[in-house]
């Protein structure tokens, strides 16, 4: 194998598990360490620079950073009774923002530039545009907001329940945007895209989501209409307190997070026999295993392998729904169908009938003939890296560009589709995207002392504490999840493992004592010849079996064999290093930001 | 020394031995050596070949000297008996224990200032004695705890730090082991563990005094140019001859292997040696010949590693004394006073 080139800001980001999987690239380690040492306003900013609506995601997100925490690879599951876990990486985050000092985050918040003459029109009010609105506006940029609902938040605010995430939070972190200067916002429906275009706009975001909730197509459907509800839609009114109350027995039909938000607001609403019925397996449900977990733990049981067949009704009322049981069958190339399973057909009676079995874009008001090219799934033609539609000064982001996904990568498109604009209107080509902000330090004090707590703990992940259920089901404002306290804010923090502080290899220094091998409690490292990948893997201290891990490859030794560290389970403990009689290793903090339009033009 | 302890956390794939115990189980302490010392890794051989061995960490004892080296057991096999004795005088204490209960694996730890110098006159003994152990020498030529003077074992010629050349002949321990009459003697290194695990596992399987000179650099005061014990002086000269490739119990013969590339010595309780040969003939079984190679080494300058001497059949120090089966520290009271008949008999045989 060829010797990482560790000059690749790739090389040691990808190291940052959680950081490479969030789709904005939050600094992770960082911005939990800095939890830890009660620094909650330092927190909060790397969060903000990075994603934007830190209070909101420290609630709501989708948290693809924790499923690749290295904790989850490394934890004993002897000391963890079998269940290896990750850290609370987005509770975590949710610390920073109930903690931080006001005062203090207002002072920090960058304030609009001088207006460089440029305008530019976000349609959509959701997390995608109110990203650019603060990318661009910082810039000097004068952004206009078009929203239906009279308040800035889209899908944030209409459809995420207050039990999980309270309005005043989105009020803030919309608020902290709108803060900036040269944002406006107008509380008006867009109907025309040709209208927009016509007002003269330099440039054009579409962050308009994915708004429409998918319908259930059987028999019955029209004559019990009045008792059923297409998910999106009732959550929504149900956030703008137009609907207050739900029958006794309810079905909600789909297994993603809107079924599980709509089963949750139904048990607060007067549903005391809610169930879910999916159509799938339990363990393809497209919800989040927490949100599931939530679900079940309110007595809402989750029934599968379900398919609606007919809505049953009497005198124009709703009496319940009849479900056909069927089975997965998987063909030669593992796909999966649901065959009937040949058992009895199952009535589930009920009141009301909730469907959430999916949304999707629709853009009726973008005229055919406005130059915005959309391919055969109805999703706007798209430039992967600039996000660029066919018109050259209109970009999508977030649900609106490639279909349904969640707030984070709303914020990470918000990011790119802004460098894009900015580039596009300085006349720099928006192909070419800026490279990250690196910066790479030593964290050695002493002989022995390091900048930070290398002792890695071996404490399971702890529990966010939870509002008790009775409490929580009577009131559907009351937040459920009370956040961890600093305390246990520091406990969890503790379980981070720092991967962010990256083992960087000397060769040159090297004098081969075998210090670190014997050392490492991972057994990550190994002096031996080189070879191909492969077969490189078999023969290490230990065997190298996540191939999704890189190996890290150091030459320049004396005996011209090479230094080989699987990255896959390293605890970043900095053993090797503080055990290298040389120095060949160190302990090298990786603080990668990634950069915004604010710098988008700088040289790369 | 190193401020945490080692984590608790370890690879995925560690597994148990035979014993139900993982590697890490037979680790010890954190160091407190100098980071790089070729003793840690001597250290981390010897918990890798008792993890391997499946031996019991309740059933060996670690006895030591005085100096850095027997500092060491501190740092590994945590959990088995211990006994940091007095300088130059493990071999005694570890006799008396040997004595007391043969059932346990013995194994001392000393170094060149601990063995070739103070303790000079107990280690002919014990090696003449012949007591069933695995006593390895941690060598690196100088006194590091007190700031790196020449030791016994340094080579004539060989240059210190401060850049003055050692005017005395070095002592030879392996030579001198078997010319005192261990049955089992090897050296090897400690930044090659290929060649030192499989050597220190045969050591501790063998029925007799087996002793083991590793050569161990000593990073803070004796890995510069000039020294002979330096990390690139002892790979630049290491001789390798063989490399113990596995043993084998008399059932379980299953390998095959190409004529030539193997030495095998079959021992007496029917265990096979499977030796790779890594350069010429070497017939690590006749004791003239191996004096002959390790002084020919040492004229050349050579560093000649792997096991030099083995006695297939050897014998110890019960076998000597023809003591009873069962360890002494097992017999009761009725065995030991046997009553006023027992002494009569003795007295009346004597007269």
């Amino acid at each position: 194998m060829k010797p990482t080139d560790i000059a690749n800001p790739d090389y040691f980001h990808k190291v940052v598990d959680c950081q490479w999987a969030c789709p904005a690239h939050t600094p992770v380690p960082e911005y939990i360490r800095l939890i830890a040492h009660g620094r909650y306003s330092d927190a909060y900013m790397i969060n903000w620079k990075s994603n934007v609506f830190p209070g909101i995601l420290g609630r709501t997100c989708d948290r693809p950073c924790e499923p690749a925490c290295r904790r989850s690879r490394v934890e004993d599951e002897n000391l963890v009774k079998g269940k290896k876990e990750p850290v609370a990486i987005c509770r975590l985050k949710r610390v920073a923002a109930d903690y931080k000092d006001d005062d203090d985050i207002n002072t920090k918040m960058p304030k609009a530039a001088a207006k460089n003459g440029k305008r530019v029109a976000c349609i959509g009010g959701g997390p995608a545009s109110l990203t650019v609105a603060r990318d661009l506006a910082v810039i000097g940029y004068e952004i206009v907001i078009y929203d239906q609902d009279p308040k800035l938040g889209g899908f944030i605010r209409t459809q995420i329940p207050h039990f999980r995430l309270p309005e005043s939070v989105i009020d803030e972190e919309v608020g902290y945007i709108i803060g900036i200067g040269n944002i406006e916002f107008r509380h008006q429906r867009v109907d025309s895209m040709k209208a927009v275009l016509a007002e003269g706009y330099d440039a054009v975001f579409v962050g308009s989501g994915a708004p429409r909730g998918r319908d259930l197509d059987v028999p019955g459907r029209k004559e019990a209409a009045a008792n059923i509800h297409i998910g999106l839609d009732w959550l929504s009114s149900v956030s703008f307190g137009h609907i207050t109350k739900v029958g006794r027995r309810v079905i909600v039909l789909g297994g993603g997070n809107t079924a599980m938000d709509c089963c949750r607001t139904a048990r607060r609403l007067g549903g005391e026999d809610v169930k879910v019925i999916v159509r799938s397996g339990f363990e393809e449900m497209k919800a989040s295993p927490w949100e599931k977990e939530d679900a079940m733990g309110e007595d809402i049981p989750i029934l599968n392998m379900l398919v609606p067949k007919e809505v049953t009704h009497k005198n124009g009322k709703i009496t319940g729904v009849t479900f056909e049981k069927v089975k997965a069958e998987y063909d030669a190339k593992g796909r999966r169908t649901l065959v009937p399973s040949g058992e009895p057909d199952q009535h589930h009676e009920c009141d009301d009938v909730l469907v959430a079995i999916g949304q999707e874009n629709a853009f009726p008001w973008i005229e055919k003939d406005s130059g915005i090219e959309f391919d055969k799934w109805g999703l706007p033609k798209l430039n992967e890296k600039t996000f660029g539609s066919s018109h050259p000064k209109v970009f999508f982001g977030g649900d609106a560009a490639f279909g349904p996904k969640n707030i984070i990568w709303a914020a990470a498109h918000g990011h790119d589709a802004a460098i894009s604009i900015h580039k596009m209107l300085i006349g720099e080509n928006p192909e070419q995207r800026p490279a990250p902000g690196v910066n790479v330090a030593s964290q050695k004090m002493g002989i022995h002392e390091w900048s930070y707590d290398n002792a890695p703990t071996i404490d399971h992940r702890f529990k966010v504490p939870h509002r008790a259920k009775k409490e929580a089901l009577k009131d559907i404002m009351a937040e459920v999840e009370l956040g961890f306290d600093p305390a246990l804010a520091v406990k969890e923090a503790q379980r981070c493992l720092n991967c962010d502080v990256q083992t960087v290899f000397t060769g040159k220094l090297c004098i081969e004592c075998d210090a670190c091998v014997d050392i490492c409690p991972m057994d990550c490292i190994t002096f031996t010849d080189n070879g191909e990948e492969k077969e490189l893997r078999t023969r290490l201290v230990a065997p190298a079996m996540n191939p999704t891990q890189d190996l890290y490859i150091g030459n320049d030794l004396k005996t011209g064999r090479v230094m080989v560290k699987d990255e896959d389970v390293c605890l970043h403990c900095g053993l090797c290093a503080e055990r290298c009689p040389t120095g060949a290793w160190d302990m090298r903090k990786y603080y990668m930001e990634m950069t915004q339009a604010e710098h988008a033009c700088r040289k790369q | 020394m190193t401020y945490i302890a080692k984590p608790r956390l370890h690879h995925p794939s560690l597994v148990k031995n035979k014993a139900g115990y993982t590697r890490r189980d037979y680790e010890g302490a954190v160091s407190t050596l100098c980071a790089g010392c070729g003793h840690d890794s001597i250290s981390a051989a010897i918990i890798q070949a008792s993890y391997e061995l499946d031996v019991l960490p309740h059933q060996i004892a670690k006895l030591s000297g005085i100096g850095c080296s027997s500092k060491a057991p501190t740092y590994f096999l945590g959990a088995s008996h211990g006994f940091n004795t007095v300088h130059g005088r493990m071999p005694s204490v570890m006799t008396g224990a040997n004595l007391a209960n043969k059932n346990l694996v013995y194994m001392g730890v000393s170094g060149d200032g601990d063995s070739a110098s103070i303790g000079l006159g107990q280690f002919a003994h014990i090696m003449r004695r012949g007591i069933n152990m695995t006593y390895i020498v941690m060598n690196n030529g100088v006194y590091g705890l007190t700031k790196g003077q020449f030791s016994a074992t340094a080579d004539k010629g060989s240059i210190s730090k401060k850049g003055v050349a050692n005017s005395d002949e070095p002592i030879d321990l392996v030579s001198l082991a078997i010319l005192m009459g261990a049955t089992f003697v090897g050296r090897s290194f400690s930044g090659d563990k290929h060649q030192l695990v499989p050597l220190i596992k045969a050591a501790m399987a063998h029925k007799g005094a087996a002793f083991l000179d590793v050569i161990s650099p000593c990073v803070a005061f004796n890995n510069h140019p000039g020294s002979t014990k330096s990390y690139d002086y002892v790979r630049e000269h290491n001789e390798a001859l063989n490399r113990i490739d596995f043993i084998e119990s008399r059932e379980e013969i299953t390998a095959s292997y190409d004529p030539g590339t193997l030495t095998t010595v079959r021992q007496h309780d029917g265990s096979l040696l499977r030796l790779r040969k890594l350069g010429e003939d070497y017939d690590p079984s006749d004791k003239v010949a191996a004096m002959k190679r390790v002084q020919e080494g040492m004229q050349e300058g050579e560093v000649v590693t792997g096991l030099l001497y083995v006695d297939p059949s050897p014998k110890d120090l019960h076998h000597h004394l023809n003591t009873v089966d069962a360890a002494l520290n097992t017999l009761g009271d009725a065995e030991l006073c046997p009553g006023p008949e027992a002494l009569d008999r003795i007295n009346a045989s004597l007269r």
